[in-house]
């Protein structure tokens, strides 16, 4: 699958500044079941999101008309857990395309970044000033510029570390695959 | 300084190589830089994989991707394939009757099928979880890279493999070109010196150190586990405790290779025999860190300091010993209070109270981390002679069709069936509660497997992490109950 091209992003957020969300609370279990990647945005945060019987939870941040955006700023150690992809399937298909926290899962992070979903690590004060800020203003915008390698929202600027190879992949829209088959010869010498 | 000579078979005739380096190596970067491929510049290391192991869930959508590309599977050779996520527990020769379910172990069967993959499907003498399969049929060999679109790859790291599990994305990768693309992880050292108490396993063990780090403490890094408690434990023991590196954040989890791990490797299926065999195992013992190798971090810990453990809250760094209570407010960073009282909320447990005696309404044997046989013969020692309390409910799940077959043959089942327990069929059952078998909301269970998440068991689950032997302890009680009482 190639991916979209990452591009300037200027973009309200939606803030969940819970710590330690596992990929079983991203995507529970009983919706693995899918044989294709497309509709897991539907059960993002599935149990958080909505009751056993259905009905949206009004606490939870989805839920909350007054949040939206293509951000996603959530707290600390983002994504750990079970390796199922499908949890960076869900926050792409919800239409998410930038996850900030202050520490990611290490599985995670790949699978974010095979999908397009550019995980971006900022300082624990960095993630608290920002969390304060959309508290403040719920339509806080900020500004996500790979390329430079920078974050921005009103005055407060941070620049982020990305691999440059991951870099240039989600600049062009090639994933690990395309890079690949390109390799076949040097993999079969290897072989010998 | 040391001089290595590494060999590698070339047109069948033994080609020796000589290095003279200055550095004393890692066991990890022996096996690693053994596979690099490439490095990308800038990027990361190409890095060529021995076996690929698959599975129904994570697959699907990597077959299809590669078909979409107009790909076939490069080695076929090097990959096994076993449904386990999301099979019935019961009735396995009757066809899957969630239709969903059904489709996706259907669909694993064709997509191997038509790319000539082995596989061990349902009700075939080899099928079982993943990570049970891979090391009881010598598809696990020391030295060898080894991924699987499942965290709890890691599990294989207990023959001195570098395995790690890999998103749908990287499965795909694989299938094209039977390389990954990873960045080299930080080295980690966790070293467990002395003796293990009675009723202290490897299970307490690994609780015991992820209770120590915390679920991210090791994120980044692979970690080694040495130490003369490590060196102890048997193939199964050193198992469950690389199966639970993944929790505490790392990449993977690794134990050089050692009399142990041949003695265990000898003669099954799909290990070397004869020259083959010898001429490995002399490749296999130089497979060990340097003395002098450097680590990036390094931790220690004493065996007797470790008690049978139980997790409270809902990821598994919220571990402790099990006559010990929930921290105390003030006794926890402020920074951290607010996600404790939210899971102890989950929980419905308070701070600072006591563990031993909450109640528990399920009883769950099994999984990648301890569905093995000697998980089985633990458990069975223990409630012999006692029966199980009526309100609980208790799943037995041997790890694979082998395991199944031993404990009938040693007689453990009628152990089992005489104080109320009965043993199912293999899979991965509540571990993840993709199946049937699943903890209904509110209720508690003291569970074998890996993880305590909100949920992980069936919506609404609380799940206790714990050993064999205090999951028995609670079947026979009803209760969270020290097994220590027992012995
Ligand atoms: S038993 Fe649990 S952890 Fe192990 S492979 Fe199955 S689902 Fe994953």
């Amino acid at each position: 699958m190639s991916v979209d091209k990452f591009t300037l992003l200027k973009t309200s957020c939606v803030p969940l500044p819970n710590e330690n969300v596992d990929t079983d609370q991203i995507i529970p279990a009983r919706f693995l079941k899918a044989t294709s990647r497309e509709g897991f945005g539907e059960n993002l945060f599935r149990d958080w999101r909505f009751s056993s019987s259905g009905e949206p939870i009004k606490d939870f941040v989805l839920n909350q008309a007054e949040y939206s955006g293509k951000v996603l700023v959530a707290g600390k150690n983002f994504g750990s857990g079970s390796s199922r992809e499908h949890a960076a399937w869900a926050i792409h298909d919800y239409g998410f395309k930038v996850v900030v926290s202050s520490f990611f899962a290490d599985i995670f992070r790949n699978n974010a970044l095979n999908n397009g979903v550019l995980p971006i690590q900022v300082s624990a004060d960095f993630l608290s000033s920002l969390f304060n800020a959309i508290e403040k203003d719920n339509a806080q915008k900020v500004i996500v510029d790979l390329e430079k390698q920078e974050l921005t929202y009103n005055n407060e600027s941070c620049s982020f570390e990305i691999n440059p190879y991951k870099k240039d992949c989600l600049l062009n829209g090639f994933d690990d695959i395309d890079y690949l088959i390109n390799k076949k010869e040097k993999i079969q010498d290897f072989e010998k | 300084m040391t001089l290595y000579i590494y060999y590698k078979l070339r047109n069948s005739k033994i080609e020796f190589t000589k290095y003279t380096t200055l550095k004393a190596t890692t066991l990890f970067d022996k096996v690693w830089d053994a596979h690099v491929v490439e490095h990308v510049e800038g990027g990361p290391d190409i890095v060529y994989i021995d076996k690929h192991l698959i599975h129904e869930v994570t697959s699907p959508q990597a077959f299809s991707g590669l078909e979409a590309r107009g790909l076939k599977v490069f080695r076929p050779e090097r990959t096994i394939a076993t449904p386990d996520h999301n099979v019935p527990t019961v009735n396995q020769h009757l066809p899957i009757s969630d239709e969903q379910s059904r489709t996706q172990v259907e669909t694993l069967k064709a997509n191997c099928e038509k790319n000539k993959i082995e596989m061990y499907g349902l009700n075939h003498p080899n099928n079982g979880i993943v990570h049970v399969v891979g090391p009881e049929q010598g598809h696990t060999q020391p030295g060898m890279t080894m991924v699987c679109g499942d965290s709890h790859t890691s599990t294989h790291g207990a023959f001195g493999a570098v395995a790690f599990g890999i998103g749908t994305s990287e499965v795909e990768m694989v299938f094209a070109t039977q390389c990954i693309m990873q960045s080299k992880p930080m080295k980690m050292r966790i070293t467990v010196d002395g003796e293990l108490s009675k009723g202290v396993s490897a299970k307490d063990l690994t609780l015991y150190v992820i209770a120590q780090l915390g679920t991210g403490g090791a994120t980044g890094y692979f970690v080694e586990y040495a130490g003369s408690a490590v060196r102890s434990l048997t193939m199964e023991g050193r198992m469950t405790v690389c199966n639970m590196s993944i929790e505490m954040g790392a990449r993977g989890g690794m134990i050089a290779p050692d009399e142990t791990t041949f003695e265990y490797m000898k003669g099954r299926t799909h290990a070397p025999k004869g020259e083959a065999w010898e001429e490995k195992l002399a490749y296999w013992k130089t497979l060990k860190s340097d003395d002098g190798a450097e680590f990036d971090k390094e931790y220690s810990f004493k065996a007797e300091d470790i008690e049978p453990m139980i997790t409270y809250g809902t990821n598994p760094g919220m571990g402790m010993g099990i006559t010990q209570s929930i921290p105390a407010e003030a006794d926890i960073p402020v920074s951290e209070l607010p996600s404790i009282k939210q899971s102890l909320a989950y929980m419905d447990y308070q701070l600072g109270s006591q563990i031993l005696g909450k109640k528990v309404d399920y009883v769950f044997l099994g999984s990648c981390t301890n569905g093995r046989i000697e998980d089985i013969r633990a458990f069975a020692s223990l409630v012999k002679g006692h029966k199980k309390v009526d309100a609980i409910t208790a799943w037995i799940v041997p790890g694979s069709k082998k395991v199944e077959k031993q404990a009938i043959e040693e007689g453990l089942v009628e152990v089992l069936e005489a104080s109320g327990f009965e043993l199912r069929q293999p899979g991965c059952s509540a571990c993840l509660a993709m199946n049937e078998d699943k903890v209904p909301a509110g209720k508690y269970s003291v569970s074998t497997s890996n993880r305590n998440f909100e949920g992980r068991q069936g919506p609404g689950s609380r799940t206790l992490l714990a050993s064999p032997l205090t999951a028995a302890a609670a079947a026979i009680t009803g209760v969270v109950t020290d097994p220590r009482d027992f012995l």
